[in-house]
């Protein structure tokens, strides 16, 4: 009906800021974490090599008509890498004239400027520079640190260079810890996904029919879920203290336990001659708690959708409240739970905060997002830490591609 | 008769169960609170268990007037006083129990006599208790942490120290006494600044993102053109990038640029990461609104633009507040970006604050509380006020967790 051509002019323009800037802070940035797991890059690399230069003024009492002696110290940044072309500027007072200054060096209009090619790692040299104060010299108003020298320089820039290497990947699977990660992660992801499933479940059953606060009690079941990480996290790690906090001393007054637990540091726990990850349970207690409010806000909506006459059909055939349950209710809710499963699966998998938070990622907690950290920040390696989040992106594409063919095609309706 | 001595034994067992954790929130909600004590001791449950029966079976024979129920009545009866000559039991609490017995007692009394559901007794008051005990459970669980982080904000050190399990509001104190945490942490701990550095971010979030995704979500939803499935299907896999992922690159890109450890940085990253799901809400909601309406628009001669502004936007008004109240909730609480861009204290938003200035062992834990209950208090409110639209852009854009 309309002109199909200008329409679609229409929307690349309104559609093109939004792709751009997806593409710049999401597309660019997944693109260049590939890039970085292929190269060694550690944390101090990130800063590239640049001159430093520092002025010192070596004469005290100048009188008009005395030399001053200005030390100049040049100094490459880097350790590793030499600096190339070199240039510099330094605005000298107007009241001192050169008498004899470096090689390379010249003064233009009370511009001091220096031209180096090459310097090599680690050089650091002092130059002298003497000028002469001239006569209108006043001492007041003289300070040579008034401008701050500047200096630029070209270097080899390791993030942009075309040197690639497999050796972040080689270390990181080499490390037993990795191995174990991916377990770890596993296991959270899908226990947490289970429990917020489970809490969801009962928590929309509950809530199905309409009573006096039902309103009240929906808004206080997604409690958990809008408040800030941050916030809840301390809150049960406080609770979960082992000196101070309110569960421990609960316990211990009333004689249940005769010393502390220490709910967030023990990495295992005897359990029937069975080595129970009890931190990791922690964690994920507190991740089914937190995130059982989403199941139950989509799985509310999916049982407020099933037809009633289905349950009075079965009432007539004397079905009890347990059998509706399993032969009507659950198999109706299947196809919301299963894209909840793999949504919430995908989302515990990509967790960061929460277990950091918590425990930091120790006493067996360690997922793959929190190691990402780790190989960053502590211990500086950030090709390590690229290399590792490029695992959880191919594991995680493996995930949305089973997201993909199990979602039900609502977009396109 | 061994109906009703079933019937006993299964309501004695759903009843420990409810009476346990009514005991626990009814010392929480109703008596600690005021009296500042830790009355609720667990060896009393068997005692409030026979106090259950007892009343229970006392007025289930006032109702149904079965004899029967006096040899039942009359063991419990035995029982509790044994019970209670052994133990001290608070006045408030015996009122309390005894209230919620009754409370009890008519709303079971309302099944057991309904008619059509005497096939299923048992089933139907199992069914029932396990709600109402479920519903307890679950408020409960959310319940207690905030309150919790509540009432520790308000407490001094030492009666933190001297005893973590008092959970009574210190109505005693004064004005000042009361709100020592949050003074503290304002003046000693730049709060302020922090939450000044979080209320810019999240609406300069909500203003970029909703100013990109409105008109993409329009196109999406309504303008044909090559590609369009290929972009929406690509819309939600992008929603699943992890942040993780993109933070250790943008870190390097940031800090290359210069814009790393600055507020700006977060203005950028944020808008980008919430954009995609605000587009897919709002995508939703626009396909919902009647075409006929713009389409009559543009055959009057209104342009496309003109039909966006006069005619789809001021339709949308509910889609647009529950985006910007979700995309501005994410922006609030998000942490792992502000925590890896931002060095300089004076740019700290409020997670990034409470993580380095308050979660120290040198900082009272009432401070961090009391930091908790600022950033929290926010959210809750919006989420209060506009809780109608924010279930409604939940669902719709299956949220990000």
């Amino acid at each position: 009906m309309f002109n199909l051509n200008k329409e679609s002019k229409l929307a690349y323009t309104m559609l093109i800021p939004t792709i751009s800037i997806v593409f710049l802070i999401i597309l660019f940035p997944i693109f260049g974490n590939f890039w970085l797991s292929f190269k060694e890059v550690k944390l101090g690399d990130l800063r590239a090599p640049q001159p430093i230069i520092k002025e010192k003024l070596k004469t005290k009492d100048i009188e008009p008509g005395d030399d001053i002696l200005i030390e100049y110290r040049f100094k490459n940044s880097s350790q590793k890498k030499p600096i190339f072309n070199i240039e510099i500027t330094d605005k000298i007072s107007e009241f001192i004239s050169p008498v004899e200054i470096a090689e390379g060096c010249s003064v233009n209009n009370n511009l001091l400027s220096c031209y180096f090619e090459e310097w090599k790692p680690k050089y650091n040299e002092k130059i002298i520079f003497k000028f002469k104060a001239n006569d209108n010299f006043e001492i007041d108003n003289f300070n040579p640190k008034e401008s701050k020298p500047r200096g630029v320089a070209d270097a080899d820039n390791i993030l942009t260079n075309l040197k690639f290497s497999i050796k972040n990947f080689q270390k990181i699977l080499q490390k037993n810890e990795t191995i174990e990660n991916i377990k770890v992660t596993f296991l959270y992801s899908l226990f947490a996904t289970i429990g917020a499933l489970l809490l969801g479940i009962s928590a929309a059953l509950l809530l199905e029919k309409n009573f006096l606060g039902k309103g009240f009690f929906r808004g206080l079941f997604l409690f958990p879920f809008v408040s800030p990480v941050i916030a809840v996290a301390f809150t049960w790690v406080y609770i979960l203290d082992p000196f101070k906090g309110f569960l421990n001393n609960y316990l211990l007054n009333n004689e249940f336990i005769s010393e502390p637990i220490f709910f967030l540091g023990l990495k295992k726990v005897d359990f029937f001659g069975f080595d129970f990850p009890f931190t990791l349970f922690i964690v994920i207690l507190f991740e089914s708690w937190r995130y059982f409010p989403l199941a139950f806000l989509f799985i509310l909506a999916r049982l407020q959708a099933i037809p009633k006459d289905l349950y009075e059909a079965s009432d007539i055939d004397g079905a009890t409240r347990i059998q509706q349950f399993f032969y009507i209710t659950l198999p109706q809710l299947l196809g919301v739970i299963s894209l909840l499963f793999i949504l919430r699966f995908i989302w515990n998998f990509n967790k960061f905060e929460d277990i950091f938070l918590l425990t930091g990622g120790n006493a067996g907690t360690r997922t793959l997002t929190v190691q990402v950290y780790d190989e960053a920040f502590a211990l500086s390696n950030m090709g390590t830490a690229s290399s590792v989040a490029v695992l959880i992106f191919i594991l995680l594409a493996i995930f949305v591609f089973i997201h993909q063919k199990i979602a039900p095609k609502d977009i396109e309706e | 008769m061994t109906n009703n001595i079933y019937q006993f034994f299964f309501i004695y067992l759903y009843s420990i169960i409810t009476i346990f954790l009514l005991a626990v929130i009814g010392d929480f909600v109703s008596i600690s609170i005021f009296l500042s004590k830790n009355i609720f001791i667990y060896k009393n449950i068997f005692l409030y268990c026979f106090l259950y029966a007892v009343c229970f079976f006392a007025i289930r024979i006032i109702i149904t007037n079965q004899v029967s129920n006096i040899f039942i009545f009359i063991i419990s009866l035995i029982l509790s006083y044994f019970f209670l000559i052994n133990k001290e039991i608070n006045a408030y609490q015996l009122v309390i129990i005894i209230s919620v017995f009754i409370a009890f007692n008519l709303l079971l009394q309302k099944y057991f006599t309904a008619k059509n559901f005497s096939n299923f007794l048992f089933e139907v008051s199992f069914l029932k208790f396990l709600k109402t005990n479920s519903l307890i459970f679950f408020s409960f669980i959310i319940i207690f942490p905030f309150y919790l982080m509540f009432v520790s904000s308000l407490k001094s050190q030492m009666v933190l120290l001297q005893n973590p399990t008092d959970l009574s509001i210190p109505f005693f104190y004064s004005i000042s006494d009361f709100f020592s945490s949050y003074i503290a942490v304002i003046t000693q701990y730049n709060f302020l600044n922090f939450a000044l550095n979080s209320t810019i971010v999240s609406f300069v979030t909500v203003f970029v993102s909703l100013f990109f995704s409105i008109p993409g979500a329009y196109a999406v939803a309504r303008l044909r053109f090559v590609g369009r499935s290929k972009i929406s299907s690509s819309i939600l896999i992008i929603y699943m990038v992890p942040a993780i992922v993109l933070v250790i690159p943008l870190y390097v890109i940031f800090s290359q640029l210069g814009f790393r450890n600055s507020l700006f940085s977060l203005m950028i990253v944020y808008p980008a990461t919430t954009i995609p799901v605000a587009l897919y809400m709002l995508q939703g909601y626009f396909k919902g609104i009647p075409y006929e309406l713009e389409e009559s628009a543009l055959i009057d001669g209104c342009s496309r633009v003109g039909v966006i502004l006069r005619i789809t936007l001021p339709l949308s008004v509910p889609a647009i507040l529950s985006v910007s109240l979700y995309v501005f909730m994410i922006a609030w609480n998000e942490f792992l970006f502000a925590f890896m861009f931002l060095d300089n204290q004076e740019y700290f938003t409020i997670p990034r604050g409470l993580y380095t200035q308050l979660d120290d062992q040198e900082v009272p834990r009432q401070y961090l509380m009391a930091g908790s209950v600022m950033i929290t208090v926010p959210v809750l409110l919006l989420f209060f006020l506009f809780e109608r639209y924010l279930v409604g852009g939940l669902t719709a854009g299956s949220v990000k967790g």
